[in-house]
């Protein structure tokens, strides 16, 4: 307990409104927040600084912040926690709530406001942040008066984590912090409306199991809402995968949730997805949905999305359910508790599946596979230009063999579906990417994040030399901290997804998307305390990786990369699972009208 | 696949009374692009600390399934209710309709009143202000019957509404 806690308890039992915010977040289990300081939330910063239990993480930028806090709630599951001032601090903080959102990552960020008998008078650092935060948050409060801090900091806890998670802002102004109250600890009674339901109904279980047995191709897609139940969750996705003998395939969000290196595994699926995935999604019977949520980059065009397929969704959201695709059996709970249930009524139900055309689809699968979707060519003479696919796969080679705990962050773009492709993620937690909101220069504030949380990990932010530049400051707080986070920058000098759309859609005009004047990394690096490394030929690459992985500091490692590569396979956008485009090193025999050519008659069982 | 004929419901909400919540609801239609026909919002229980909120919006079936998750997942939302899929309800609102006029038409204009059940809660020697209660569509009837009899301005407190029979929402 502080000096002044006790001072002001001795005398009356009230405490400040910033020390009940602290005390609150402690009796969440909270020992790490991301923010930056600013006047409203100085009462706040002046009870951190006369107390241990919570340590304080500066960054350089509020969005950083809250990238930082997604990073460590990612890799933990535990809720990541911001706090940034009012006006500026809180609208920079907004792309990182909004990413959360996005992407269902549970986080408290207290905003500082000006004090209560100011707001609404346009008064210095003034902004409706409730206002602003509404559709960026999944719920957010304005505290009026000390009595309520409390309760609310518990309750935005409860409301960032239950259900489906998602980012929860208290704005706090600044009267209230340095108002004195009392603290009533931890509120025993359950939420007055928000409860949500997290076991499934077995009706829907018998019947979504009925539907499974009868299935001769079936495929099950299983999304971020794995991930997020815990890993428990994957452990039983791999089981009902297992037992019931279908390939899974996962969504961007949901890498990890089964293990890549899994026979049954098809990799990836949507717009960047293996070849395989996506057939098999096209060419399915039914389709089990574990915590995705049937996204644009996944369906492609709706209309010939999976069309001869029955469809089961299970969410822990009913409003995922039909809101994209219309199922045929909706499952409403938590994954886990979803998966479980699943596990147990498959056991329990005596019809036999159809094994011979289970069998018979695995072959067809077996097919798909062998066209090798993500097979690129590597220049192997040491003068070569570096293919940036080989460079993530050196890279996940050489970090395999060093045998640490590895998380990967990545950026927005190419980088990013390349590491989603060549990266293979045998547990749940350990790829943190932006991927409903696709914020560029999620990675390195992420990457910080998740060093926060897991000291003695690998933390690898592969990134592209765009991307990086965005929170580029952020080097900042890694030399501060001593993180030694590793940004592996695959450095095109392109913004090479919108170099890539520009090719393939807008007849090569490469409008604003060339990377002009960049800084020189290995400089960049050396300037924030970090060590610059720098590989332009096949050559130098492995060198670069060895000694990115065995210095024990933050690294940039600035990766020249074939510049005209594209990121294949690739469904363009608007058009169905099986129009995808292959890579120029698809040996198999393509269609003649060229990109977006339907291979249907060919391929489909 | 896609069901595209559109149909309107009438929509119940119980919410927590408190700052934002209207903000919530509204946002979340213009931000997902659904049609608000109507809202009305009022305090309906005070010891509870409770609001109503009917909508009435229209859109596909699979609009207003939406519609509801959606207003179902708002943290201070305690109950959503579907009136129109839920059996019978009743539908009403009140309006108050200013007419200016003189002579024949101000004559007129209080017959059909009369016959519309409309009050009369204003009277001028130039002017009425009629209250009148009902279904949207009679509220509607009577406006356009009184717009070439001198109306001047309508004020709607758009709907509200309520399931027939002995339970609540």
């Amino acid at each position: 307990m502080s000096a002044s806690d006790q001072a002001s308890g001795q005398f009356s039992g009230q405490l400040s409104g910033a020390e009940i915010v602290l005390r609150a977040l402690k009796d969440q289990g909270v020992d790490v927040i991301f923010g930056y300081p600013g006047g409203a939330v100085l009462p706040i910063y002046d009870a951190l600084f006369q107390q241990n239990a919570i340590r304080h993480i500066l960054v350089r930028h509020e969005q950083a912040a809250v990238h930082a806090a997604e990073g460590y709630a990612r890799s933990t599951g535990k809720v990541g926690v911001v706090l940034v001032t009012s006006g500026p601090g809180a609208t920079n903080a907004v792309t990182g709530l909004v990413d959360a959102l996005m992407d269902s990552i549970p986080v408290v960020c207290l905003t500082g406001q000006v004090p209560t008998h100011l707001i609404g008078n346009d008064a210095f650092q003034e902004a409706d942040t409730t206002g602003i935060t509404r559709p960026a948050t999944k719920h957010n409060y304005l505290v009026k008066n000390v009595a309520d801090v409390g309760r609310v900091v518990h309750e935005a806890f409860y409301v960032a984590r239950s259900g489906r998670p998602g980012p929860v802002v208290i704005d706090l102004p600044k009267d209230v912090l340095i108002n004195k109250g009392r603290y009533e600890g931890r509120p025993e009674a359950p939420h007055r409306s928000y409860r949500p339901v997290t076991e499934p109904d077995p009706a829907a279980i018998a019947k979504a199991v009925a539907m499974m047995k009868a299935a001769k191709r079936p495929v099950i897609y299983a999304g971020g809402g794995v991930i997020n139940s815990g890993p428990e969750a994957s452990r039983l996705l791999t089981e009902l995968v297992h037992l019931t003998g279908f390939p899974c395939t996962n969504t961007l969000m949901g890498l990890g949730a089964f293990p890549a290196s899994d026979r049954q595994f098809l990799g990836m699926l949507g717009m960047h997805g293996t070849y395989e995935a996506n057939l098999a999604m096209h060419g399915c019977d039914v389709m089990v949905n574990i915590g995705a949520r049937f996204d644009d980059r996944v369906t492609g065009r709706l209309r010939d999305f999976s069309p001869n397929s029955l469809k089961i969704h299970a969410d822990i959201d009913p409003s995922s359910i039909n809101k994209n695709v219309r199922v045929d059996c909706a499952i409403i709970g938590d994954a886990a508790r979803v998966l479980s249930a699943l596990i147990a009524a498959w056991k329990a139900d005596g019809t036999r599946p159809d094994t011979g055309a289970l069998a018979a689809w695995w072959r067809q699968i077996d097919l798909w596979r062998a066209r090798d979707c993500l097979r690129f060519r590597q220049a192997t003479d040491a003068g070569a230009i570096i293919k940036p696919q080989y460079a993530i796969q050196r890279l996940y080679e050489r970090a395999l063999a060093l045998g640490k705990d590895t998380f990967i962050t990545t950026e927005v773009g190419q980088h990013q579906m390349w590491a989603a492709q060549y990266w293979k993620f045998e547990r749940p937690n350990r790829w943190m990417t932006s991927g409903g909101l696709g914020t560029m220069g999620y990675g390195l504030p992420a990457a910080m994040g998740v060093q926060i949380a897991h000291p003695e990990a690998l933390v690898i932010d592969i990134a592209g030399e765009a991307s990086i530049l965005m929170n580029i400051q952020e080097m900042s707080t890694l030399a501060q901290y001593r993180l030694p986070v590793k940004v592996f920058i695959l450095n095109n000098e392109y913004m090479g997804m919108v170099r890539q759309w520009q090719e393939l859609l807008h007849g090569g005009r490469y409008s604003e998307s060339y990377s002009a004047a960049l800084p020189d990394f290995v400089k960049l690096a050396e300037s924030f305390h970090a060590v610059g490394l720098r590989a332009t030929k096949v050559g130098e690459l492995d060198d670069v990786i060895e000694e990115m992985l065995a210095v024990d500091r933050p690294v940039i490692a600035d990766i020249s990369v074939d510049p005209k590569e594209n990121c294949f396979p690739m469904i363009p956008s608007g058009a169905a699972h099986n129009e995808m485009i292959l890579g120029p090193d698809d040996a198999a025999p393509q269609g003649a009208a060229g990109p977006g050519v339907t291979e249907e008659g060919m391929v489909l069982v | 696949m896609t069901d595209t004929t559109t149909r309107q419901a009438v929509i119940a909400v119980l919410v927590e009374n408190e700052a934002g919540v209207l903000a919530r609801v509204i946002g979340l239609f213009s931000g997902r692009g659904y049609n608000i026909d109507s809202l009305t919002v009022a305090p309906v229980d005070e010891t509870k600390n409770l609001s109503r909120i009917t909508i009435v919006t229209s859109g596909t079936a699979m609009v207003i399934e939406q519609i509801k998750a959606q207003l179902d997942r708002l943290v201070p939302v305690h109950k959503v209710a579907d009136l129109t899929l839920e059996g019978p309800h009743i539908a009403r609102e009140m309006a108050m309709i200013k007419v200016a006029g003189t002579g024949e038409r101000r004559v007129e204009a209080l017959r059909i009143a009369d016959a519309f059940r409309a009050r009369v809660v204003d009277a001028t020697t130039e002017s009425f202000v009629f209250e009148m209660t009902g279904a949207t569509d009679k509220l509607d009837a009577f406006v356009n019957l009184m717009r070439p009899l001198g109306l001047v301005e309508v004020s709607r407190t758009g709907v509200a509404a309520i399931a027939r029979g002995p339970r609540g929402i």
